[in-house]
């Protein structure tokens, strides 16, 4: 545990990519190969059940540190991470302790069975033998979340040097579901069988903003060009007879899409697909709202069938008949996916438009026309290229469509989380009803750094209330707020909900009673819903 | 009537007629020390501990002031005044006022560890204690220094050998000073900026001394700053000074990147526990050894200390003053640099 701690501290403790992958190597290299294991699931953010309530945390960590809870919790308000405050205020260490993170993990596996106290007295145990920064560790694989600015590339990127191979086949090997308990180091990513698992998806390869737009791309008859879907990405399997249903947060969704995994059987080959789940009807995609409903029901009823059908908008063709397409330019990969569709015969399976502009500017008319179409703006693929790992730039582009907007005052603060612990980043805003500001939206991007700061000290100043973390302000700073989409809510006051909202600007040519009017968001509504 | 009153100028004293580190001009000002919060511009005479009077007059320009030693007794219209060490940077006192059963202690900015540099901090017993509450909350509790500035060494040595500059942004009265004291200078040599280094003279017109520590103008050949040591105010980052040092690292030094979402958020490559404030401990024994019947919490997270007092038993209030405490990180003070923490 001392050296996995020491590792999340050097990794912590630069902004270097290069600085943070030596450490990871340099950790594999010494750590055993159980330890190298839960080490590459927990940097990629596969992480055990809690096995203890974080109320009793608090109350433990509180009672440790001979402080009563409301001073701890003004401590969390502050420091804006739970496993952090309870490493910071616990008196020093009085013994040091070796485990190694094998042996935590399995501590905590074994806690989830125990009755509360034992819990307790095991925690208050392993706290008192662990210095700072172990306790931090250790909380962190308590409470979930192990956010530390690895990304998984850059786990990838460590893992191939350490074993000496190429990157994308580490990539793929770490793709799926594998569960460090069970899984043996060696087979799972050292030399691992390639039947082994039928449902092991690709990573998928992940478009970049093409802010200025197509006029540095170059030719158009260089490039593909589709609308960008406003659905779910999804990566669909068949394989030896089965179909595997994949969202790209890697999570396997097989049996909340029967109506995509069902048709997929008819698919006359084995192929691995890229595409968009979309809630689908009568030959348009419906709003984002209809698959939301979707996405959560585990196993969707017949009503909810009929309601928001699902198909899937295939776009790219990864693996056909076994054989991994990933490095053939996109012209043949689609020629190949034309040809597998045609035949699969199912509505279920709907394939991409390709859209044809000649030029720039048609481009740019196809965009600002793609709401019409349901779609949110336009993709844009190099035909010769093929398909890579993750985001990177020059060959996939999205470009998307002007978010809508409204002026909106800030209401409301909340302190932020990690990067932003002790700073008033997370936003409330209202528009007008009448005389009353009624809340709207949250935001808590958009704004950068040095803007963020000054909001933070406005908000310092102008404080009315505080309600622990949050604080009411004056109502005096107008933002422009962009969003995706807008839908009807019960659960908002407003009676509206808005799709990624964020802080576009503000408006400081603005006063507070110029912002917009609910009425004029319910105009958005019926305009769009 | 009270001893203090605490007054839309400052903390005044009515039968003393003396303001306590004022924030508007007034005709007699004490100085607890020469940060830019607690003493400013327009007062018609200065009291300071005479190590302060060199800086206020650096800053400040040319003041009617006097300098005062600890332990001095002074008696102003039968209130008795003396200035004790508070330990926060050279010449930083607590002062005491005497006056009938009441005895009250204005700390100002305080330290509890004895840095090696300002005279360390002297419990003062009194009755009314104000005491500031930057780092008034249970996660801020600092390592000793000596560690601190071993992993300070350590950045700076490895960066050496990488034939780096190791750049620590650090505010120029105190903070810097105090890293010139501790630093084991023979890794490299030393340079300073030019605000590190005008404080720097002040200082050594009190009597203090940094002879490591050189002052970086043009005329220092580039090729020396390359495994060197470089001391600069934060504001320096943004400006094309910081060009000449290219490749370099930095490092920011202050009790606010205790907390991880300070440090990510910086605007250096490693950020460094050092504080010239109190910690949560350090207030606690602070307050506990002045046997104070009542407390005046100020700066800080002045609320929450208050009411942990109150559930001690204490009696403890909380004071508005314009001392800089939560936000004072980001704001840039007066000539682009940055005082108290």
């Amino acid at each position: 545990m001392k050296k996995f701690a020491a590792l999340i501290t050097a990794i912590d403790a630069t902004t270097r990519t290069n600085e943070k992958t030596d450490a990871l190597v340099r950790y594999l290299e010494e750590a055993s190969d159980a330890d190298k294991l839960w080490c590459v699931a927990l940097l990629s953010g596969n992480r055990p059940k809690r096995p203890v309530k974080t109320a009793l945390l608090r109350e433990w960590a509180a009672s440790e540190a001979g402080i009563p809870l409301w001073l701890f919790e003004e401590s969390y308000y502050v420091a804006g991470d739970l496993a952090e405050t309870v490493a910071l205020v616990l008196p020093p260490p009085e013994r040091e302790d070796d485990a190694s993170l094998t042996e935590r993990m399995e501590t905590l596996e074994g806690l989830r069975k125990k009755s509360d106290e034992e819990k307790e007295a095991a925690i208050r145990h392993i706290w008192r033998g662990a210095n700072k920064a172990e306790r931090f560790v250790f909380n962190k694989l308590m409470t979930g979340g192990f956010r530390i600015g690895v990304s998984t590339k850059l786990m990838t990127r460590a893992l191939a040097r350490h074993l000496g191979e190429d990157e994308n086949a580490v990539a793929h090997r770490l793709m799926g579901n594998w569960d460090p308990r069970t899984a043996n180091f060696q087979s799972l990513l050292a030399d691992p069988d390639p039947d082994e698992d039928l449902s092991r998806p690709y990573p998928f390869y992940l478009a970049y903003p093409a802010e200025g737009g197509t006029e540095q791309l170059g030719p158009v008859e260089e490039w593909q060009f589709e609308y960008k879907w406003d659905g779910i990405r999804g990566q669909l399997i068949f394989r030896k007879g089965a179909v595997f249903l994949w969202s790209r947060g890697e999570e396997l969704i097989t049996e909340r899409f029967p109506d995509i995994a069902v048709p997929a059987l008819n698919l006359p080959r084995d192929a691995v697909i890229d595409g968009e789940i979309l809630a689908y009807k009568d030959g348009s995609p419906l709003t984002f709202n209809h698959l939301q409903k979707r996405i959560g029901r585990k196993k969707p009823g017949k009503k909810i069938l009929d309601d928001s059908p699902a198909v899937l908008m295939a776009y790219d063709l990864l693996e056909e008949s076994g054989k991994d397409l990933r490095d053939m330019p996109l012209d043949e990969r689609r020629r190949r996916l034309e040809a597998l569709i045609a035949e699969a015969e199912t509505d279920a399976l709907k394939i991409s438009p390709l859209l044809r502009p000649a030029t720039p500017d048609e481009a740019g008319r196809l965009r600002a026309e793609s709401r019409a179409a349901m779609a949110e703006g336009l993709m844009i693929k190099r035909r010769s290229g093929t398909y890579k790992i993750g985001r990177k730039k020059g060959e996939w582009w999205k470009w998307k469509t002007d978010p809508m907007t409204i002026d909106a005052v800030l209401i409301y603060a909340m302190r932020g989380h990690g990067r932003r612990a002790n700073l008033f980043s997370d936003y409330t805003f209202a528009v007008w009803d009448g005389a009353e500001l009624v809340p709207v939206a949250k935001a808590y991007s958009g704004l950068t750094d040095r803007e963020m700061q000054e909001t933070d000290r406005f908000v310092k100043q102008h404080t009315i209330e505080r309600f622990g973390p949050v604080r009411s302000v004056k109502p005096e700073l107008v933002f422009e707020i962009g969003f995706e989409g807008i839908a009807p809510s019960t659960r908002h006051k407003s009676g509206i909900a808005l799709r990624f909202p964020r802080m576009l600007r503000q408006r400081t040519d603005k006063k507070p009673e110029d912002a917009d009017t609910l009425e004029n968001v319910r105009k958005l509504l019926e305009e769009f819903q | 009537m009270a001893l203090i009153e605490f007054t839309e100028k400052g903390l005044y004293c009515p039968p003393a007629d003396l303001y306590i580190d004022p924030w508007r001009p007034v005709r007699r000002a004490l100085i607890t020390h020469a940060h830019a919060d607690h003493s400013r511009w327009g007062m018609g005479v200065y009291a300071a501990h005479r190590h302060s009077i060199p800086v206020m007059r650096h800053r400040l320009g040319s003041i009617e002031a006097v300098g005062v030693d600890y332990g001095e007794k002074l008696r102003v219209n039968g209130v008795d005044v003396s200035f004790h060490p508070a330990g926060h940077i050279p010449g930083s006192a607590q002062i005491r006022l005497k006056f009938g059963k009441e005895i009250w202690v204005i700390s100002g900015d305080y330290k509890l560890e004895d840095d090696g540099l300002a005279e360390p901090f002297a419990p003062v017993k009194c009755t009314h204690f104000v005491t500031e509450s930057t780092f008034g909350l249970p996660i801020y509790r600092w390592q000793p220094q000596h560690e601190v500035m071993s992993d300070l060494n350590g950045w700076w040595a490895a960066n050496r050998d990488y034939g780096l500059c190791s750049l620590v942004l650090t505010y120029a009265l105190g903070k810097a000073q105090r890293i010139l004291s501790s630093i084991d200078a023979g890794i490299g040599e030393v340079f300073v900026h030019g605000a590190v280094h005008q404080t720097n003279l002040a200082l050594e017109h009190a009597g203090y001394s940094f002879p490591h520590a050189r002052y970086l103008t043009s005329e220092i050949d580039k090729s020396r700053l390359r495994g060197a040591l470089v001391l600069a105010p934060p504001s320096a980052l943004g400006s094309p000074w910081v060009n000449r040092l290219k490749p370099y690292r930095t490092a920011s030094a202050s009790g606010w990147m205790a907390l991880r979402g300070n440090r990510r958020r910086r605007n250096a490559d490693r950020g460094f526990v050092l504080s010239d404030h109190a910690d949560w401990e350090s207030l606690n024994s602070a307050v506990e050894a002045t046997g104070a019947e009542h407390i005046f919490v100020t700066h800080g997270y002045s609320d929450v200390f208050s009411d942990w007092l109150r559930a001690k038993g204490l009696r403890a209030d909380t004071v508005k003053t314009a001392f800089e405490g939560e936000s004072a990180e980001m704001k840039p003070a007066r000539n682009g640099e940055n005082d108290s923490e």
